[in-house]
């Protein structure tokens, strides 16, 4: 029973990781500025959930503080990189 | 990871693999779609369907393993709820922007030569 919870936590880990290993490779080719953009925001919410992942497997309740934090900060970054490409400026 | 009882562990399994499955499902829509405007959905199945799978098997194991009602996984679904939609409008925002601009330049040094 151990072992089967223990493996479904490691699939869903490589399963993560390799989705944002999909948003970096995105971040890298994307050919426009939008692209890129999104591309950034996935990569926020896929890493939020790796951490949420990571304090399940080590059986702690510090790591949704964390997980909370990179989703706050990760819609502030993205907000204010969608109104650089609109505007050309963040704070006018 | 500690020990759970059976019927709480087929929920978490289900929800774990299920939530990760669809998150990777996500971002190969994010790598394979070929323009901007059909690239936007991939994300947004991460945003929704992923998150909430991953966030409810939390919930299941916490509230097994404190012996207590953990709930405050519900903060990061309202938050993400509330700002997923804003985001992905914001971004739709400004690409239509960007590719009116484009084209308008397009247009106007065509008319030049």
């Amino acid at each position: 029973m151990h072992n089967v919870l223990l493996l479904s936590m490691q699939f869903s880990q490589l399963c993560i990781i390799l989705s944002m290993l999909c948003c970096v490779i995105r971040l890298v080719i994307g050919p426009s500025a939008q692209d890129r953009v999104l591309a950034l925001d996935t990569l926020w919410i896929c890493s939020m959930l790796f951490i949420l992942l990571i304090g399940i497997r080590f059986d702690s309740l510090l790591y949704f503080d964390i997980a909370l934090i990179i989703a706050l900060t990760g819609f502030i970054s993205t907000v204010a990189l969608a109104k650089f490409l609109i505007r050309g400026e963040v704070i006018e | 990871m500690s020990e759970l009882p059976l019927f709480i562990a087929i929920p978490f399994v289900f929800f774990l693999v299920g939530g990760s499955l669809v998150a990777l499902i996500g971002a190969l829509g994010l790598i394979r779609l070929p323009t901007f405007y059909q690239r936007m959905h991939g994300p947004s199945i991460i945003v929704t369907f992923a998150t909430i799978s991953i966030l409810i098997a939390s919930m299941l194991y916490f509230s097994t393993t404190q012996s207590r009602l953990v709930l405050h996984e519900l903060l990061i679904i309202v938050f993400i709820f509330l700002s997923a939609p804003l985001v992905g409008m914001l971004l739709m925002r400004a690409a239509v922007y960007r590719d009116l601009l484009k084209k308008n330049t397009r247009d106007i040094s065509s008319l030049d030569q």
